[in-house]
């Protein structure tokens, strides 16, 4: 299906008596870095879980890496597509360490009654090193900060070489040098690997400077997409989550500020 | 000592079903301990004996009514936990009260003496016969032949169950897979070990080899050492001081976990944690 990644076509999505999306249509180009932003319960997930075969389509379909998703092709699917979820709370004492974590993207790739090979492991080393976490790979994987297990992640989705890149708010609950290191680590992989990658986020800031196009999601719809300078505006994000929201020129790149951090800003700095 | 009684034929067969009964319990533990299933082992386990029961008052197979009952009870509870249409807490309590209740009201109905639900009740690892035995061979193998072939889909579904899914594991097939081998294991078990008691087999080995390691193998490997370290040594004094093999069995296996506790490492996360919490919450504490 020549360049084209991922199509949606007039998707709904339900969750019990909750409509999650409402005829919801997207194409995507192979190498797109795609943001998705939006409100709580915009449906930013369950676009997400579409793409991979986790979400239940009640009405539409969707075509991912050439192929019409039809819940037997799903888990083959899904080798090729690398899955970041939000960040979980793991168990301090569970049996399974970093390296092994990372191993697990391979397992789907490998199939039943195949254990992993030395080949396998070279993999999984080089993702660790990839994402500066070698130093850590013998270590219990609940034993790691927020954005070490986040990194963990990106590599295990890595090691399980994945055409297509998906990662629901890697960057929430971290803090802000962990953030900003972690969206540095997803476009240089995005760029280095040729993927096409779909980021769902809260922190607008990086939308400008991540993505080649944005999302913007309301009430289980698209509301807009573009180019992020074409889109992000001021207004339309007030808009996006009814509130006063504004974007400002530092130091030669835009900022979005809301209504509150601007009046302290201007309280810091009249000017 | 007299090691005569090692002789006899039935004295054998218990400490066979004791390795037996330690080593598939205590596996099967350990996917119950590390996905947090506890409750959904008790329900399961409570329906085993339901059916047993069952199967005396109609005067059909125990054994067989046994495992349907845990396969119903875990064809119940595995969605209702899955899907989150109620608060699982709530619905698998639902199904466990259910099980208690069927339990008791086939007692009730049952004419004549009762020794034998009693049996099921408590467990008689003493008098367990051949089609027993064979029964908890083909378990135990099950089990013992899952983890060995399938030990990296189980490590994936262990670790989480959607990034299971989303790499390409049919990990809702082997979560299934999982809670019928559950069933199967206690329905095999219950002869030797007793209703009520079995649970205490599934989680005490399993709980104490997480205390001690940070390796799932190694997990594994200890918890049926533990199981049936638990099954042989609880024999052996149950023999001794002429107590009640499947209760002295579970006590043993309590005791292995509050030796694991002591010399636990982990302790060490528990304390570190709490530090960590005070360090943080101290931040914000006006005139810290």
């Amino acid at each position: 299906m020549n360049n084209t990644m991922v199509k949606i076509e007039d998707a709904v999505v339900s969750y019990r008596e909750d409509v999650a999306l409402r005829g919801v249509s997207l194409e995507v180009k192979r190498g797109e870095f795609i943001g998705i932003i939006g409100p709580n319960g915009a449906g930013k997930t369950t676009l997400l879980t579409l793409i991979n075969g986790l979400g239940k389509l009640l009405q539409g379909q969707v075509h991912v890496l050439g192929h019409h998703l039809n819940g037997h092709n799903t888990n083959g699917l899904r080798k090729r597509i690398g899955y970041v979820a939000q960040i979980q709370n793991i168990d301090p004492r569970m049996p399974i360490k970093v390296r092994e974590v990372v191993m697990i993207g391979r397992y789907g790739r490998l199939g039943l009654l195949h254990g992993p090979r030395s080949t396998d492991w070279d993999i999984v080393d080089k993702m660790l090193e990839l994402v500066g976490m070698s130093h850590l790979a013998e270590r219990p994987i609940g034993h790691l900060s927020g954005g070490e297990q986040q990194r963990v992640a990106i590599a295990r989705c890595l090691a399980q070489e994945p055409e297509i890149f998906l990662l629901d708010e890697p960057t929430t609950a971290l803090d802000w040098r962990s953030q900003s290191e972690i969206m540095e680590l997803i476009r240089s992989i995005h760029d280095s690997q040729k993927l096409t990658t779909f980021l769902v986020t809260h922190d607008l800031n990086s939308v400008f400077h991540t993505c080649d196009r944005v999302v913007l999601m309301k009430e289980g719809k698209i509301w807009q997409v573009g180019r992020p300078e074409a889109i992000l505006e001021g207004e339309i994000l007030s808009q996006l989550y009814d509130m006063p929201i504004s974007i400002i020129a530092h130091q030669g790149e835009q900022v979005v500020l809301s209504h509150e951090s601007r009046r302290e800003l201007s309280w810091i700095s009249p000017s | 000592m007299d090691f005569s009684i090692l002789g006899y034929q039935f004295i054998q067969n218990a400490i066979l079903a004791a390795f037996l009964a330690g080593i598939a319990c205590s596996i099967i533990g350990v996917f119950v301990v590390t996905m947090h299933l506890s409750f959904i082992g008790i329900c399961m386990s409570h329906a085993a004996f339901a059916g047993a029961l069952f199967g005396l008052w109609i005067g059909f197979n125990p054994i067989l009514c046994a495992l349907l009952f845990c396969l119903l009870a875990a064809a119940i509870v595995g969605p209702l936990a899955d899907r989150g249409e109620i608060n699982p807490d709530t619905s698998i309590g639902v199904v466990f009260t259910i099980m208690m209740g069927l339990a008791f009201l086939f007692i009730g109905l049952m004419t004549g003496p009762k020794s034998e639900a009693l049996n099921l009740l408590w467990g008689s690892i003493l008098t367990i016969g051949h089609q027993d035995l064979v029964f908890l061979s083909i378990i135990a193998a099950l089990v013992v032949g899952l983890v060995v072939f399938f030990y990296k889909e189980i490590q994936a579904v262990i670790f989480h169950r959607e990034i299971a899914l989303a790499v390409g594991i049919p990990a809702s097939l082997f979560f299934y897979s999982l809670l019928f081998l559950s069933g199967a294991t206690i329905t095999a078990s219950l002869q030797s070990i007793g209703g009520l008691l079995i649970f205490a087999l599934i989680i005490n080995p399993a709980a104490a080899a997480y205390q001690l390691t940070y390796s799932l193998k190694k997990m594994f490997l200890l918890s049926a050492l533990f199981g049936v370290l638990s099954g042989w040594i609880g024999l052996w004094i149950s023999y001794l001081l002429d107590l009640p093999s499947g209760a002295t069995i579970v006590i043993i296996s309590a005791v292995i976990f509050g030796v694991a506790i002591l010399f636990s490492p982990k302790r060490k996360v528990k304390r570190w944690q709490e530090q960590e919490n005070e360090r943080t919450s101290g931040i914000f504490q006006p005139g810290s």
